[in-house]
């Protein structure tokens, strides 16, 4: 019969088995008295051929059951109706698991979504960045992003690739959407043919900007991401055909590309064709990211080594004009670096989530030894009754079973409430949508993490259950010795709960002193005056004027000099300026010995310098306050005369103060002649904020002799800095490429971002360290209140009747409550104690991480443990004050 | 699930594999089928009758017999149990490997007899 069927039919079965069990009975006894007996001893001799009628019936009921899982759901629900008739601990319960799951699954999804799952397009295996190292031009690639792909590299690699199914270019912009409802400024990105392709994920409306769409004389039609039809259309269908003005410029809808669908990181609202014209490309614009698709079995390596062979094809095609040298780019040593795109996706955010995900186990340690210890309580206020019922033949596995099914109703539940928290979790997660988040949109509570939280739910489960279980089940079992007058709790019985509280307040005081160092590390950081200002209206761009473009030096600064003029003409442009390298951005700089006029140095070795080469104007530029003195003037560097500036701390370090360092000379070696100090900046963090400023030289960009002895040459790779309200967006991206090329065509121009992109990129990664951490310290602290809180609240309960003696007895009332905050607090002590001496070792090893706070920060050291003291003595006031309003007539009564 | 401790000296199987035969000839009903077994094995099996029950109850799960209301020879309305056809083929089942493992216990201990 069918096990459905058959708990439906159970009822009528079981009716039917007691009638025939009733007739077989009836009909023997009847014959028994036909035959002549008695019928009272008709009945007994019925019954006893028959046998025990009760038991038989209950053998054939079993018949129809699942013993084992009917016994266990009949002791889930005794646990259940006791659970709901102790409130207060069930509920103190299910939160703590609520949170410590929540926060572990939530952490999970974020970790699985953004490292484990597979990057959410067809065989996202095959996807590459195409990425390029140039060694041979330093100045011209930043370690993080290689040397990007120009669109001559792009029309090359399309045409002449034997390893990509597609492959194309891109590029983030802005651009201004007006004629819908109020003018908006919209997240582009510009794609080229093969982009899309590549991605190969259907457009969910309309159809794929094609590649006739990419003419550079078409109307240029667009896609809408699904957020932006959903946001500015409804939805409607109907938008395919429409046209909508972009920049000025109207542009046909012709499709709208599914939801969570991102150019590699890139959430735009709009896909706009890049649209280049091959008739216009020269080699240089090394401004593009590349994505490919390989063939299906084609291997980076091979991807390598056809484009290697095509940089050769590439070099050949094409030019950056007459006269000038194709094959100049072989100095640069341009070699591919394809990785996997969703390294690209990922960057460097992996192993900090790892780290997240460790401290939120801890987390999740403190709450199941905070669980266990509420657990430990109540069994030992269930002792006698475990002991009756063990006296009374109950064996040792069904009360370890029954202990252990409270605790996984307990666990489950927790889980279930965990689940929701988790949910709660993300769509704060999603709603604060920390831009450093690689694959935010696709973060999800999925099966998988589904799975992490119901397993974690039964682990923890069986972790905190167990121990009660090991307690009272298969500890020498308590005998039936002290009766309900043994009011108090024994010594020996309170110190396992003891400990677990001691172990929580320690583990909750490590997670937040590390928690409230790197609170205070981010608040350094914030607070930290870069040396610069204002970086989002800081538009940067790196150019080099290559000597063989512009043999003279002096030439090529008046290139650059003339790039500047260029820029600052650029409507809405108030300063610009250039140096060797900008703040952050991983430009390598020079450095050397350098030696100011009047010192003694130990073996005649002075300390080594960063260089750099700035520009009259670049400090005006990105913001770096003069502290004292003078900017240099085009009069300095065109009349090659010998001054410098130097950084505020250098100036504090060799003359005490920065004035006193203006009019000294230093000079790089001896043979060199000596330059003036004609200005003072404040410290710049060229290497992130997080990293000390180093001692700066700045020399002017043009000068005999900077570039070692002999030498007259100019700063040919510079990043150039320009000041503007408008900078980042598309329209001034553009404007600003073209004042470089208004110079001269042939000039590279690559790295076009702001100051802000290149700043955040440097906080990207502590920034959200920092706010997960807080998060765990948070939570550590409030399940360190609740534990206390549990704990107290059941001792108080458990020593009603002791109160109501001592209240007897006359003790007053404000002395029971302080002897309850009082056992809370030394407990509390003892954790902190023991909680410091770990705390000391493991904020030792944050060092790293550590900013502008000593790893033994005073304040975290002090605050912290009396943060947590007030919170101990809070959480144990509230029950000590229910205990001192304990009737001690009431208490008495139950005698 | 609890042994068939109902026969005592029973091995597993014996109490389904009789009660399966006795309803071979014809459907009966609690009362009749003990009365039958006991008198049919002159009295040597010592059984409880309502021992019958739970192998009844294990024998209509598995399908082998089917219970309809009847009446007793008496008159008495009784639910009748009916063997089915796949209670017939276990039965076959059952009687051939029980003879087969019974002339193997013979042999040996006709063997161990000689010695």
């Amino acid at each position: 019969m069918n096990p459905i069927r058959q708990i439906f039919s159970r009822r009528r079965l079981y009716s039917e088995l007691s009638e025939s069990m009733q007739e077989h009975l009836a009909e023997n006894i009847d014959e028994l008295v036909e035959g002549g007996m008695p019928r009272e001893e008709a009945e007994r001799a019925a019954r006893r051929e028959f046998g025990n009628a009760t038991l038989l019936e209950q053998r054939s009921r079993e018949v129809w059951q699942w013993p084992a899982l009917e016994s266990i759901l009949a002791d889930t629900r005794f646990a259940l109706r006791r659970l709901r008739k102790s409130a207060g601990f069930t509920i103190t319960v299910i939160l703590t698991l609520a949170i410590g799951i929540g926060a572990n699954t939530a952490v999970f999804s974020v970790l699985n979504s953004v490292l484990l799952k597979p990057l959410p397009y067809p065989h996202p295996e095959e996807l590459v960045e195409l990425r390029q190292a140039a060694p041979g031009a330093p100045g011209l690639t930043d370690f993080i992003s290689g040397l990007h792909l120009s669109a001559s590299m792009y029309f090359t690699y399309a045409e002449h690739n034997r390893t990509f199914q597609a492959l194309g270019i891109w590029n983030k912009g802005t651009a201004n959407v007006t004629g819908l409802a109020e003018p908006e400024e919209v997240n582009t990105a510009l794609i080229s043919d093969g982009v899309l392709q590549s991605f190969n994920v259907p457009a969910v409306a309309g159809r794929w900007i094609s590649s006739a769409d990419q003419s550079p004389r078409g109307s240029k039609p667009v896609m809408l991401s699904y957020g932006y039809w959903q946001r500015r259309f409804g939805g409607d269908r109907s938008v395919i055909g429409r046209s909508i003005q972009i920049d000025s410029q109207m542009h046909e809808i012709v499709g709208v590309m599914p939801q969570g669908f991102q150019i590699v990181n890139r959430d735009f609202d709009i896909l706009i064709p890049l649209a280049l014209d091959p008739r216009h490309q020269i080699l240089a614009g090394f401004g593009y990211e590349a994505v490919g698709r390989l063939k299906p079995g084609a291997t980076i390596s091979q991807a390598n080594a056809d484009i290697t062979r095509m940089l050769a094809i590439w070099m050949d095609s094409w030019t950056n004009g007459p006269g000038s040298d194709p094959h100049f780019y072989e100095t640069w040593k341009i070699t591919p670096a394809l990785r996997p795109l969703k390294d690209q996706v990922i960057g460097n955010i992996g192993g900090m989530l790892w780290v997240v995900m460790g401290t939120i186990g801890v987390v999740m340690l403190i709450v199941c030894s905070n669980v266990a210890n509420l657990l430990l309580v109540r069994a030992e206020s269930r002792q006698q009754e475990l002991a009756v019922r063990s006296a009374l033949g109950a064996g040792r596995a069904r009360i370890a079973r029954e202990l252990l099914v409270e605790s996984a109703v307990l666990s489950f539940i927790g889980g279930a409430a965990g689940i929701g928290v988790a949910l709660a979790a993300l769509r704060l997660l999603l709603a604060i949508g920390p831009a450093t988040l690689p694959r935010l949109s696709e973060i999800t509570l999925d099966l998988r993490s589904l799975a992490f939280a119901v397993a974690l739910s039964l682990l923890s489960g069986l972790f905190f259950g167990l121990i009660p279980v090991f307690r009272y089940a298969w500890g020498r079992l308590p005998l039936l010795q002290g009766t309900a007058r043994g009011a108090g709790v024994s010594r020996d019985r309170r110190r396992g709960r003891d400990i677990l509280v001691v172990a929580q307040v320690a583990m909750a005081l490590v997670l937040l002193v590390s928690a409230v160092l790197m609170i205070r590390t981010f608040a350094a950081l914030r607070g930290i005056d870069p040396g610069f200002s204002d970086p989002e209206h800081l538009q940067t761009l790196r150019t080099a004027v290559p000597a063989l473009l512009v043999p003279d030096p002096r030439q090529a600064t008046l290139v650059q000099n003339n790039i500047l003029n260029r820029l600052t003409a650029i409507p809405g442009v108030t300063a610009a300026g250039f140096a060797w390298g900008v703040p952050t951005q991983g430009i390598g700089h020079n450095w050397d010995d350098v030696f100011f006029e009047g010192k003694v140095y130990p073996n005649n070795e002075p300390p080594m310098r960063v260089f750099n080469y700035v520009s009259p104007g670049y400090f005006h530029a990105a913001g770096t306050r003069f502290v004292s003195g003078r900017d240099f003037t085009w009069d300095d560097v065109y009349g090659l005369r010998n001054v410098g500036i130097i950084s505020e701390n250098l100036a504090r370090e060799v003359f005490g103060s920065a004035s006193a360092a203006l009019g000294q000379h230093f000079r790089e070696y001896p043979s060199m002649p000596w330059h003036e100090v004609v200005g003072v900046v404040q410290d710049v963090s060229e290497n992130g904020v997080d990293k000390k400023p180093p001692a700066m030289v700045y020399w002017p960009p043009l000068s005999k002799d900077i570039f070692g002895p002999g030498t007259f040459d100019a700063t040919r790779a510079a990043t150039f800095a320009i000041r503007s309200d408008r900078a980042g967006t598309e329209g001034f991206r553009r404007e600003v490429q073209q004042a470089v090329w208004s110079v001269n065509a042939s000039l590279p121009v690559a790295s076009v971002q702001t100051m802000q992109e290149i700043y955040s990129q440097s906080l990207a990664r502590t920034s959200f360290t920092l706010v997960m951490l807080a998060i765990a310290g948070f939570m550590a602290l409030l399940l360190g209140i609740l534990g206390i809180y549990g704990v107290i609240s059941y001792a108080v309960s458990q020593r009603t009747r002791e109160i109501g003696i001592r209240m007897a007895l006359g003790a007053q009332r404000s002395e029971l409550r302080w002897m309850f905050v009082r056992s809370a607090l030394a407990l509390t002590g003892t954790g902190v104690v023991i909680g410091l001496a770990a705390a000391i070792g493991v904020t030792r090893l944050m060092k790293s991480v550590l900013f502008g706070v000593s790893a033994l920060d005073p304040i975290a050291f002090l605050t912290v443990p009396l943060v947590l003291a007030a919170a101990a003595a809070l959480a144990s006031y509230l029950p000590a004050r229910r205990a001192a309003s304990v009737n001690p007539v009431e208490a008495l009564r139950a005698e | 699930m609890p042994a068939t401790d109902e026969f005592r000296g029973l091995f597993p199987g014996a109490l389904e594999m009789m009660i399966l035969q006795s309803l071979r000839y014809r459907p009966m009903h609690g009362y009749a089928l003990a009365k039958h077994i006991k008198s049919s094995s002159d009295d040597l099996l010592q059984i409880e009758e309502g021992s019958l029950y739970p192998a009844l109850q294990r024998m209509l799960k598995e399908g082998w017999v089917e219970s309809e209301p009847g009446v007793s020879a008496k008159g008495r309305p009784v639910r009748l149990y009916k063997l089915t056809e796949a209670g017939l083929s276990h039965l076959e089942r059952e009687v051939s490997s029980f003879a087969k493992m019974f002339a193997g216990i013979s042999r040996v201990l006709a063997v161990a007899g000689a010695q």
